[in-house]
């Protein structure tokens, strides 16, 4: 049996004080009653009242909801299928080029992808704006998407596609009625991270987005750079808390789910006969 | 009498079922299946053996449709299976790894096939059921697989493969992921499964007992070719290669020069000692070279020279194997030649007759011994 | 016929949303700057046929890269997004590997939720993270206030603005990179290799040098990649945290692109930063398929 020695848990308490700390404090200055950010004067939740009263924050938080939704759902669509088209696409032509063009994107600097993507929809007259954001957001999250679900389709067992085949289905049917719903906790979580790359994208956002949609990320960082404010502290307060109710309970469902499939398991072996 | 034998190869006006005929399969420069001919008759329970990789498995895949042969034909009930997709054809498989949907109950992997058929709901209900009884899984159709044990696993499994009713079923070792007493269990059963159903079987195995518990025929495998096909005791009592000798049960090999004597062949295998002498139907010719097999159990042991017996050489005891039921006694004959004999231990252990150095004779009648080609 | 629909819609996309905007950039990065809408010249105009294509081949030139080696901005840029990019890694490789070691070496029941907590940051925005650091690192900070209250310093230490910031910052934000793949390293380490090695005569800590890092390497590996390669085309940390002095190349392109409105230099820099990036991209993919080789066997 492993316990924490003194050194493990004093490294573990430093590491994840350091990963903690910053978001905390962050956290508890948005409850502070003054301007003056690292002034402590007193609690106060004004912050968030005049942060509800800015429209334009409203706006673009809305406009980044919409974007993060559609991208991400066209992402978990294209990426699904660039999965299935890697793992199980056998040959093609053009195959090396559409592995790479899947993993490019991954080790791409935002700045760069943002760039020749607009470069391109200027170079083709496609007016800037919300669609356009959507667009790029697509691209690089659908490479995500399908990095996800191809780790996925890997690990399944060939012999379930091919028991389909072999009781009756035709292939489209064996990956309706046997794969996708087999590989659908992969293509759910590729979906919520092509959601929120969607929502924390600032680079590429910044060069395809046009005069008529602007995102919250945009917004965040043209207020932050001149310095620390206290609506945006209230901003990533509540930004901080919807990650950390999402992240906790979808753990929790995952592990409930985990201990009930091994009682199940347990049980079923004990009431072999 | 020969009516109540069922044996459909040794009949000639029996139509085969399956037919290899010249087939060939490669994956790039691997030859997994070289140019091989089979026939399989209707209700056969016929065992593909052989080590991994000697191209058992891709025959049965190239039945199933999921290869198709580079070279010749495969014909199924006369029928060229040629760019026969594997939903259309009458054949099922059962998976080693069983491939049950784990998102779908019992029930529902039993009805996958007949779902896909299209079939009345009360008509695929009233079948799902029947699988049910026949593989006595009735208390567990509501369940998903991951709720039921590993025997049960299997059994899904063979009713799922079975309820279309298919002309033909493959199982690709079908009792390998259970442990050994379930899996002797398991062998009875699905031969009463086979009866019943009178589907023909097909199954993959490299374990040799399974073979021989349960088919009708054994194919002897290695290398992309058939070795050879016979019945479960004529593979063990009349094997037809030193291969098929040493892959099945425990056998001693000697090597030797043969010589024709009267039915047989007087055998030298050593300088400076006796010929052994076998009686054989093979050909050798005058002379040559073979191969000497004799099971371990068909050798007697003895601590005086037997009278009256063919062949009787004199060893030393290296190694006992105490097995239990039975012991192993590893003996050495003069020129270095190693030889098992196996005796019963129907006395209790310490007044076992042998222990280690002891000089011993072992003996074996003309019959005992099969004289192969070296 | 669905097969090809299934390569076809993927591939499609990416060609014309990834690749051909890849192509415009390298072409753009051959044009001159303009005074025009868009702000480069030539600009391909195929109605004059193969005059047109022949002209606008010919007006293509290296020019913007020679500009870049002369200006002594763009190449100091290059060096010093290397020079912070490694720096940075190395530090977040120092600070990470303990947590890493630690969370493997911790009970089973804990395991979960060490590892929910390294992932959580990661869910977190980006952005958000990079700011909460302005608060704490600026000269009347909660950082100064501190060591100013406990009397190690009398003056405040300037470290927003500065490189250290941009230090604190990457390894801030890239930590879980660098604990997730040595954790998993770690993980599959078999507590029994290290039992053999104090058997046959080491001490812990020869045995942690000789065992357990040696085995953890390909973690490392992929690891300092996972944090080197994005840090180096970095943008939001040097803009937010960075001083006027730092210089990062993903800054500059930024710059060039918004500031100066220099579409074919900003181009040019793109593509040398891309060059940059193939050597490190291609090593990492390199390591990853060694690593799934061993693990094949």
């Amino acid at each position: 049996m492993r316990r924490f020695t003194w050194f493990n848990a004093t490294s573990l308490t430093l590491g994840f004080v350091f990963l903690y700390l910053p978001m905390v404090i962050l956290v508890i200055y948005s409850f502070n009653a003054s301007k003056l950010v690292t002034v402590w004067a007193g609690f106060s939740t004004k912050w968030y009242g005049t942060l509800f009263q800015n429209e334009a924050f409203l706006d673009a938080a809305w406009v980044t909801v919409k974007v993060a939704v559609v991208s991400s759902t066209f992402a978990a669509v294209l990426g699904t299928m660039a999965a299935y088209v890697l793992v199980r696409g056998g040959r093609f032509m053009g195959r090396t080029l559409f592995s790479g063009m899947i993993y490019a994107p991954l080790v791409m600097p935002e700045v760069i992808t943002g760039l020749s993507l607009l470069l391109l929809f200027i170079g083709i007259g496609f007016d800037r704006g919300m669609m356009t954001i959507i667009l790029a957001h697509t691209t690089f999250s659908m490479c995500y998407v399908s990095v996800v679900v191809s780790s996925r389709l890997v690990s399944f067992d060939r012999s379930l596609e091919e028991a389909a085949l072999d009781l009756g289905c035709s292939a489209f049917e064996a990956f309706r009625l046997v794969t996708l719903p087999i590989i659908a906790p992969a293509v759910i979580s590729g979906w919520l991270l092509a959601f929120t790359l969607s929502l924390d994208d600032l680079v590429i956002a910044s060069f395809t987005s046009g005069p008529s949609a602007t995102t919250l990320p945009i917004k965040i960082y043209s207020a932050v750079r001149l310095g620390v404010s206290p609506e945006i502290n209230a901003l990533s307060t509540i930004m901080i808390s919807i990650v950390t109710v999402g992240v906790i309970s979808a753990s929790l469902i995952s592990k409930r789910a985990a201990v009930k499939q091994k009682r199940d398991e347990m049980a079923a072996e004990r009431t072999a006969d | 009498m020969a009516q109540t034998v069922f044996a459909p190869w040794e009949e000639a006006d029996q139509k085969p079922l399956i037919q290899f005929k010249n087939v060939t399969k490669r994956f790039g420069d691997f030859v997994a299946i070289d140019n091989l001919t089979q026939d399989i008759y209707a209700q056969e329970f016929f065992a593909l053996l052989g080590p991994s990789g000697c191209g058992k498995t891709t025959m049965m895949r190239m039945l199933a449709g999921f290869e198709t042969p580079t070279e010749g034909q495969i014909l199924i009930a006369g029928h060229d299976m040629k760019g026969v997709p594997p939903n259309k054809r009458a054949v099922n498989m059962m998976f080693q790894s069983y491939a049950l949907f784990p998102h779908l109950t019992v029930a529902e992997n039993i009805a996958f096939g007949l779902k896909r058929e299209g079939k009345p709901k009360p008509e695929i209900e009233d079948r799902v059921d029947e699988m049910l009884r026949l593989t006595r899984l009735e208390k567990f159709g509501k369940r998903k697989p991951h709720q039921i044990s590993g025997g049960q696993r299997q059994r899904v499994a063979l009713a799922r493969s079975l309820a279309k009713a298919p002309k033909l079923l493959l199982l690709d070792e079908p009792l390998g992921a259970l442990d050994k007493k379930l899996r002797q269990e398991t062998q009875f059963e699905l031969m009463d499964i086979q009866e019943k159903t009178g589907t023909t079987f097909v199954i993959v195995t490299h374990d040799q007992e399974e073979a021989m518990t349960v088919a009708s025929r054994v194919a002897v495998m290695d290398e992309g070719q058939i070795i050879q096909v016979a019945t479960p005791a004529d593979i063990y009592e009349r094997p037809n290669s030193v291969y098929v000798a040493d892959f099945i049960g425990d056998v001693n090999i000697i090597n030797g020069h043969a010589t024709r004597a009267g039915d047989g062949y007087d055998i030298a295998y050593a300088e400076g000692t006796g010929k052994l002498h076998a009686k054989t139907t093979t050909d050798l010719g005058n002379e040559g070279k073979c191969a000497l097999a004799i099971r371990p159990e068909k050798v007697s042991i003895t601590a005086q020279k037997p009278a009256k017996v063919t062949n009787a050489v004199k060893g030393k005891i290296i190694d006992i194997a105490y097995l239990g039921n039975l012991s192993t006694y590893h003996v050495e004959l003069k020129g270095g030649q190693m030889v098992k004999a196996q005796t019963a231990n129907t006395r209790r252990l310490e007044r076992r007759s042998f222990t280690w150095e002891d000089d011993v004779w072992l003996s074996w009648t003309d019959t005992a011994a099969i004289v192969l080609e070296g | 016929m669905r097969r090809f629909t299934l390569i076809a819609v993927p591939y499609f996309w990416l060609l014309v949303l990834f690749l051909v905007p890849f192509i415009i950039v390298f072409k753009i990065s051959l044009s001159d700057t303009a005074l025009a809408i868009p702000p480069y010249t030539p600009t391909l105009d195929l109605s004059s046929g193969w005059e047109g294509i022949r002209g606008f081949f010919a007006a293509l030139d290296w020019e913007n890269f020679t500009f870049l080696t002369t200006d002594d901005l763009y190449w100091k840029a290059y060096l010093s997004s290397l020079q912070i990019a490694a720096i940075s890694t190395l530090l977040t490789l120092l600070v990470g590997y303990p947590v890493a070691y630690g969370m493997a070496q911790s009970p089973d029941e804990w395991r979960p939720t060490l590892m929910m907590l390294v992932i959580l940051p990661f869910w977190t925005s980006f952005l958000i993270r990079v700011y909460s650091w302005m608060g704490i690192l600026s000269n009347e900070g909660f950082l100064n206030q501190f060591l100013l209250w406990t009397g190690l310093i009398s003056e405040p230490l300037q470290i927003l603005n500065t490189n250290k910031a941009v230090y604190i910052g990457i390894i801030y934000t890239y930590l879980p990179f660098m604990i997730l793949p040595i954790y998993s390293a770690l993980e599959k380490l078999d507590a029994s290799l290290l039992e053999a090695a104090e058997d046959l005569g080491c001490s812990r800590i020869t045995a942690f040098w000789l065992v357990t890092i040696p085995l953890s390497k390909q973690g490392i590996i992929a690891g300092c990649f996972l944090v080197f390669i994005p840090a180096l085309g970095e943008f939001v940390i040097p803009s937010l945290l960075g001083g006027s002095k730092t210089l990062m190349i993903g800054k500059v392109l930024w710059e060039e692109f918004f500031s100066n409105r220099d579409w074919p230099v900003a181009s040019a820099v793109a593509v040398i930063l891309l060059l940059i990036l193939i050597i490190p991209i291609v090593l990492f993919q390199r390591n990853e398929q060694k690593q799934r080789e061993a693990e094949g066997q």
